[in-house]
């Protein structure tokens, strides 16, 4: 019998932006156990309810992380705005709806672009990255800043974005298109990136749902989920939207899910584009909340939950957030399970995991 | 095209004694654990647990003492242990038979228990 061995894998680590640690029980090269922590730069973001009143929560919410920064401001501020039964002008929900996707683009790109640093694919990274620079440069000029936009608040947006700059956002994801296809080409047809995606880190529809994963890891494993379904958020039903479905749940049908989810992105930004009505672009909101609501949103990574709960008064009594990488932790212990010690950052980085979201 | 989801607002009160039960009928319709949280009530707190089936969400809702224990639902549902030792090391929940239980050190925090009601 083979010894075991366990080698800790992190906080610190090359292909970890941030801190989660693992301890890998090995035998021989392939891990039979992997036991996480977390907890390392806990912020109790949540707790601030105490301090911040609702409408300032939505920009503290926004704050948990730099890549679903709007989905996280969007999120709290529907559950508020539910707890309060505003009803937000539709235009504002048509341009939450496109800046979402755009952040959901920017997201993915960045994602791509980690993982070819995985495995050494320094030129694609690089390329990955140019690209995301402008969706980057896009959110700036419509929004003002290129990671936290501030730009949602309870009862739609602080500012509206002309139907001119719209087209042209719609012509610039024209011409960067090809450019994108270009790339993800590489990850779906290059040997030597398939030769550490295919057949690896396989998570099973039946693990998938027992293991409760969300996002593009629950449908790379085939499980039919996606927020975007439902009416908790945005105007996807005017959009004709359907989920991005892979069944072999590996590292590659993963990767093929977001891959699909880029140029999806594209689509339902130019739809929403060609339909959005004018009006204006918020309601002014009074009173205090009173009541609870929850809101899910799809994330980049996946089902984001937002709790808002009120007693009348301009503080909320919680306001809690549970991000996508939460619910997909323990589908990447499973995955772990039986690999290669060379495919662990592979796997970890195939659930896209965003610490900074799930220490909020 | 696929039919959307019209998601209700539902929170159903759980006892202590009944929360096993319910979870275990969920699991067994085919509901996907999606959260659990706790809230200070005034000296109370009150967890909310929420599963998906289909895109539509039930939430239970269980309000204890702070010197309550509570049984863990991992045995039904093993993702549930990350916010089972949340719950007990930000508010001090006790969690009984839990399938992974990280003993208050899952999240390093400075002080134990800073959330608890009776901070």
């Amino acid at each position: 019998m083979a010894k075991r061995t366990i080698i800790p894998f992190g906080p610190q680590h090359p292909v970890l932006p941030e801190p989660v640690h693992l301890d890998l029980v090995i035998e021989d090269e392939t891990v039979v156990e992997a036991i996480p922590s977390i907890g390392f730069i806990h912020r109790g973001l949540e707790k601030l309810v105490e301090k911040r009143d609702y409408t300032q929560m939505v920009y503290v919410i926004e704050r948990i992380c730099g890549i679903c920064s709007f989905g996280h401001g969007w999120g709290a501020a529907a559950s508020i705005e539910g707890a309060m039964n505003v009803k937000v002008p539709e235009r504002a929900e048509y341009l939450r709806t496109i800046l979402h996707e755009l952040s959901r683009l920017h997201s993915h790109l960045l994602w791509l672009g980690l993982l070819a640093d995985a495995f050494g694919f320094e030129s694609l990274f690089n390329h990955c990255w140019r690209v995301r620079e402008t969706i980057l440069d896009i959110l700036e000029k419509t929004t003002g800043g290129r990671v936290i936009f501030s730009i949602c608040k309870v009862g739609g947006l602080n500012k509206d974005i002309d139907n001119d700059t719209l087209k042209e956002i719609v012509e610039t994801l024209k011409e960067l298109k090809p450019q994108i296809k270009e790339l993800t080409d590489v990850f779906l047809e290059d040997d030597s990136v398939k030769n550490r995606m295919v057949g690896v880190g396989v998570l099973t529809k039946a693990d998938a749902e027992a293991l409760c994963a969300v996002g593009p890891v629950a449908r790379g494993s085939g499980v039919f989920q996606d927020m975007r379904m439902t009416n908790s958020h945005g105007v996807y039903d005017k959009l004709d939207f359907e989920p991005v479905i892979e069944t072999a749940g590996d590292c590659y049908a993963r990767c093929k899910v977001r891959i699909g989810e880029v140029f999806q992105s594209i689509e339902l930004i130019t739809k929403a584009v060609g339909q959005i009505p004018d009006g204006p672009v918020s309601v002014a909101v009074k009173g205090n909340v009173e009541g609870e609501y929850i809101t899910r949103m799809e994330q980049p990574r996946g089902e984001a939950f937002y709790y808002a709960k009120g007693a009348n008064s301009k503080f909320l009594q919680r306001m809690r957030v549970r991000t996508p990488t939460n619910m997909n932790i323990p589908a990447l212990v499973k995955t772990l399970e039986g690999c290669d010690l060379a495919d662990v950052p592979i796997l970890i980085l195939t659930i896209d995991p965003c610490i900074s979201c799930t220490e909020r | 095209m696929s039919e959307r989801v019209d998601v209700k607002q539902n929170f159903t009160p759980v006892e202590v004694s009944q929360l096993l039960t319910k979870v275990k009928n969920l699991k067994s319709d085919g509901y996907r654990f999606a959260q659990a949280c706790a809230t200070v009530v005034d000296d109370k707190i009150e967890i909310i647990y929420s599963f998906d089936k289909a895109h539509q969400l039930t939430n239970l809702r269980l309000v204890i003492s702070p010197e309550e224990e509570v049984e863990s639902i991992t045995g039904d549902y093993w993702p549930a242990f990350i916010y089972e030792n949340e719950m007990h090391d930000l508010f001090g929940v006790k969690f009984i038979h839990m399938a992974l239980d990280y003993q208050g050190n899952f999240f390093k925090v400075s002080e134990p228990t800073p959330w608890s009601p009776k901070k």
